[in-house]
């Protein structure tokens, strides 16, 4: 339909009825009327020229269009006409869709996105299944042998991190790395920038070093060089020729989708372990299921390669089985719970928003009762006018999506930067055409919802009536319908109020939870070693261990050191197998008992300040000179000596086979972070002393090591000092990864901190606005209620009384509101059981809490209107009307 | 509204569909403007439809839209002045015919309800 003959038939139609009316007239005269009655005469037998244009404009087709550029020119003027009004209303939506855009593009880009692989819903992430791992890593020849005797992957390749030092250019660096199976690449649908993947012959035992380097490195280090395949790279003192490159944008889908700078074939990794089946190193597997394979159908025969292997390698692999999780679900699902809670609350801030503005609305129709009432007796019809309503209030809606997706754009940004460890694919999250068309459908949704109620009810109003009554009319039926949305408010602000308040006394207990040492000044940092100790014998090797934590301990600030080689507390897991020594030698690792272990030095205590309940902890005798100790912690202790005393006892450790003696108990450290701890199968601890550890070991991978130190004072400073010390003792040797104990527990409830944070923000919100819609009620009650107020007083009603009346009138509806929203909470806390700690989702507590919270703040929002009841003069009041 | 625009507005609804097919059938006669239309219904039905001369220019536009009727500026022949002309055309013809029959099967239809007797006499 094009708009340009539009004027041209109209001007038509004005001519047609023209000539009509003329024609008319003439007759009239004619039958001897005078003029001026002629013409009036005409006019009344032609009938209502605004209604025949607007049928015939139907006729032509186009008057829906017509209709609708009207309603929004008329629309438009009225938001004009009153600015305050229409600001408060879009802002108050701005911010509700505004929240809702910006958690709904996070979900987007966390949960609903595929991820950025080729057909990404085929790859698989794989883990071998342990007793005390569901997910536990894949031995290097297990990993093989499921390559080979699976029939339902297309592909599969094998990875872990490892951190390289980077010598021979310029100052030695720590890169970033990732052992990795031939193929592993080409599993995921990626490429190499230049060059190519590893080949077979290239991951096979005692093949030329080669590597893979970033784009990043390449361009960093080698000036971007065309010519870069060929050339060689060192890397843990061993050269390395490059083979390929990898473009910038590659991530590894892990669970941070982290960057790296070098990839190596995992046979490369001098590990006496490697090619152990039992040996668990940290490797876990990514696989493509053949195009018409299901999950279950590649789990079952993944389960059978297992069962196959277990009868094969009794010894290593009896007991273990492997966990299929698909890919994204890896990456993202811890993310989902919380994520969709936010999404819900957020939900309900713009439900209030909606609330608000409807009710904003809805007293404003009153006193646009007369406009309408005009309208109607002109001609207008109900639809009519209530497409007139709806148009403008679609208006305010699609005004406020436009303010609230710039604001989202923002919000999702800074909520992420502030939180980066809390979220997987933080990187993929912004705005694109799924968040787009979910604004536009929520704006048009909360157009709808906040105009249609009050649209319905102002077209319901009699003409006559509201015209007679010059506009001052207030029916119950609209007392009732505003009273409803403030209860509405109420209880939609107290069940975010109680999520919130569930979320803060969860994390108060989180914090108040204790960890089992001081984590308070302890800093943990890997050191990378100059690859020439790969040539030392294994005393030198310990004679430089011991230099090192001699140095260290030597730096100001520095309290006390210890190496770290096994589990960390909340930042990596190791475990080894042991029997009681005055049991029999169990026949293969599945039957032997686990536990965590540490592998410390003696200072170790000094650093967490552990907590000794029996016996002692290491001293700097427990060497590999005098006899092998351990330590254990107390649940070691009761799970493994109940009733007995551990001192004195021995245990057996294998690989190799050697005891034990038990001289001490310390306090159980929880090392699966604050909450989980308590869940897990594996929690028994033992410690090692680090210079009783076989020879094997020491030699094993020495240019790598991880210190964990207790320092006071200021961090840099310190750091500072330690950067001096080791540049004292090589220019090869490089201190990194550095992180203090602190953040490591603040990351372990980053998630929950981030939920907590945004609920407790949508909670602020909801409460304000329905701070403002309880307000806004109460004084436009008390407006309307101005006589009735002013007879009262001037019967001999007191001030007070006023205050009361009207006080009473809020704080009804804030409980009636709270009863209501204090059953739905009941009902939709529990949804977030799994983001609370320690606390019942109906916990009395702070569900009375946050209802007495509201009152409190309700009747505050109802103090000015009453005050103003209250001060009313009653001659003033009575004499208006 | 007004117990009197009720009125008319009844009539008109059960004139809506009516309506079409008088001015059909008034344009059978040949070529005629809109004012001469209404005046030729009002006349035949001796005022009774009360019909405003305005609710014709809809209609007329609604018919031209289907097809049924052409129109175009003449000047008149007894006046020096333009009027515009509508004329059937041909598928107004057929639809005429159409409108006609159906017309009759339910006037015969609602009188056969309405005066049984007359139908056994």
């Amino acid at each position: 339909m094009q708009w340009w003959p539009i004027r041209n038939r109209d001007a038509d139609l004005e001519r047609e009825l023209r000539s009509d009316l003329e024609l008319e007239e003439q007759e009239h005269r004619e039958n001897g009327l005078p003029p001026e009655e002629a013409h009036y005469a005409a006019r009344r037998a032609l009938g209502n020229i605004v209604v025949i244009r607007e049928q015939a404009h139907e006729a032509w087709g186009w008057a829906p269009f017509e209709r609708l550029q009207q309603d929004v020119r008329y629309a438009l003027q009225q938001l004009r006409r009153s600015p305050g009004f229409s600001f408060v209303a879009v802002m108050t939506l701005a911010l509700g869709i505004g929240g809702n855009t910006a958690i709904f593009s996070i979900v987007n880009g966390v949960l609903l996105n595929p991820l950025r692989f080729p057909q990404p819903d085929q790859l698989v992430s794989l883990h071998e299944s342990k007793p005390n791992f569901a997910e536990g890593s894949i031995s290097y020849p297990n990993f093989l042998d499921w390559q080979k005797d699976n029939r339902s992957f297309a592909s599969m390749g094998l990875s872990r991190r490892w951190s390289f030092s980077m010598t021979g250019r310029g100052d030695p660096e720590q890169l970033q790395g990732q052992f990795i199976s031939a193929g592993f690449f080409a599993v995921l649908g990626v490429h190499p920038l230049l060059g190519r993947e590893f080949a077979e012959n290239e991951v096979q035992l005692h093949a030329a070093p080669v590597a893979i380097i970033s784009e990043g490195l390449w361009r960093r280090k080698f000036s971007g060089s065309p010519n870069i395949l060929g050339q060689n790279v060192e890397l843990d003192g061993k050269s390395f020729t490059i083979v390929g490159v990898m473009p910038a944008d590659f991530r590894l889908p892990f669970l941070t989708l982290s960057e790296r700078d070098v990839y190596a074939p995992i046979i490369q990794w001098d590990n006496p372990l490697l090619m152990k089946r039992g040996g668990g190193l940290g490797f876990h597997g990514t696989g493509r299921l053949r195009p018409d394979v299901t999950m279950d159908e590649a789990r079952a025969d993944i389960e059978r390669v297992t069962r196959n292997l277990a009868d094969a390698y009794p010894d290593a692999d009896r007991g273990i089985g492997a966990t299929l999780v698909p890919l994204k679900e890896q990456i993202v699902g811890e993310a989902r719970p919380f994520l969709l809670v936010l999404l819900g609350a957020v939900a309900f801030v713009l439900l209030i928003a909606c609330v608000n503005v409807a009710s904003l609305l809805l007293a404003r129709a009153q006193g646009r009762e007369r406009e309408f009432a005009v309208r109607t007796a002109l001609g207008a019809s109900r639809g009519r006018v209530v497409r007139q309503l709806l148009t403008e209030s679609l208006l305010l809606g699609f005004a406020a999506g436009a303010v609230g997706l710039g604001a989202a754009f923002l919000f999702a940004h800074l909520a992420i930067k502030a939180l980066p460890s809390a979220l997987p694919r933080t990187q993929e999250i912004g705005i694109d055409f799924r968040v787009l068309a979910f604004t536009f459908a929520i704006s048009l949704v909360t157009g709808t919802l906040f105009g249609l109620a009050p649209a319905l009810k102002t077209s319901r109003t009699n003409p006559q009536t509201a015209l007679k009554s010059g506009g001052r009319t207030s029916t119950g039926a609209q007392h009732r319908t505003l009273s409803a949305l403030v209860v509405l408010e109420m209880a939609i602000a107290l069940v975010l109020l109680a999520g919130a308040g569930l979320m803060i006394r969860s994390l108060e207990r989180l914090w108040r939870v204790d960890p089992g040492f001081n984590a308070h000044g302890v800093l943990d940092f890997n050191l990378s070693l100059p690859p020439s100790i790969n040539n030392a014998t294994v005393s030198e090797i310990r004679a430089k261990l011991r230099a090192l934590d001699r140095t260290f301990a030597s730096v100001p600030g520095i309290q006390a050191v210890s190496q770290t080689w096994g589990a960390i507390p909340m930042g990596g897991e190791d475990d080894t197998v042991f029997w009681r020594d005055d049991q029999p030698k169990p026949a293969d690792d599945q039957h032997m008992r686990w536990t965590l272990d540490y592998i410390v030095d003696s200072d170790y205590l000094r650093v967490m300040q552990l907590p000794v309940l029996r016996g002692r902890f290491f001293t700097a005798q427990d060497d590999e000179h005098s006899p092998l100790v351990a330590v254990v912690d107390d649940v070691f202790a009761h799970k493994f000596f109940p009733g007995q005393d551990p001192i004195g006892k021995s245990i057996d450790l294998s690989n190799p086979i050697r005891k034990l003696v038990i001289v001490g108990v310390v306090g159980h450290v929880r090392q699966w972070g604050l909450d989980a701890d308590d869940a897990r199968p594996l929690r028994a601890q033992l410690y090692i002393a680090c210079m009783q550890m076989p020879d094997d070991y020491i030699a094993s991978s020495p240019t790598n090591t991880n210190f964990m130190v207790r320092y006071d004072g200021d961090l840099s400073a310190v750091l500072a000092g330690m950067r001096r010390a080791n540049r004292a003792m090589s220019d090869e040797q490089v201190i990194w990864g550095e992180q203090t104990m602190e953040s490591m527990i603040t990351d372990s409830i980053a998630s929950r901190r981030f939920a907590m944070m945004l609920l407790g923000a949508f909670a602020a919100l909801a409460l304000l606005l329905a701070c403002i819609g309880i307000y806004g009620v109460m004084a436009y009650f008390v407006s309307q209620r101005m006589q009735e107020i002013g007879i009262r007083m001037a019967l001999g009603g007191q001030r007070k009384d006023m205050l009361i009346l009207v006080l009473t009138h809020g704080a009804r509806l804030a409980i009636l509101g709270i009863v209501l929203g204090l059953g739905s909470a009941v009902a939709l806390t529990r949804l977030m059981k799994s983001l609370l700690f320690d606390i019942s989702a109906t916990d009395p507590a702070v569900l009375s809490g946050v209802s007495i919270l509201l009152v409190m703040i309700a009747l505050a929002a109802c103090m000015l209107p009453a005050r103003r009841a209250a001060s009313v003069d009653p001659m003033r009041a009575l004499r208006i009307e | 509204m007004s117990s009197m625009t009720k009125q008319v507005q009844q009539r008109a609804g059960l004139l809506q569909g009516t309506l079409d097919m008088l001015i059909l059938r008034t344009l059978l006669y040949g070529p005629a403007h809109g004012h001469q239309i209404g005046k030729h219904i009002q006349r035949t039905t001796n005022e009774f439809l009360q019909m405003q001369h305005g609710s014709l220019y809809p209609a007329l536009h609604r018919l031209e839209q289907r097809g049924w009727v052409v129109s175009k500026w003449e000047t008149a022949p007894d006046r020096n002045r333009e009027f515009k002309y509508y004329r059937l055309t041909e598928k107004g013809r057929k639809q005429l015919v159409v409108e006609e029959s159906q017309w009759k099967q339910m006037a015969e239809a609602v009188a056969r309800v309405m005066w049984p007797a007359a139908e056994e006499i």
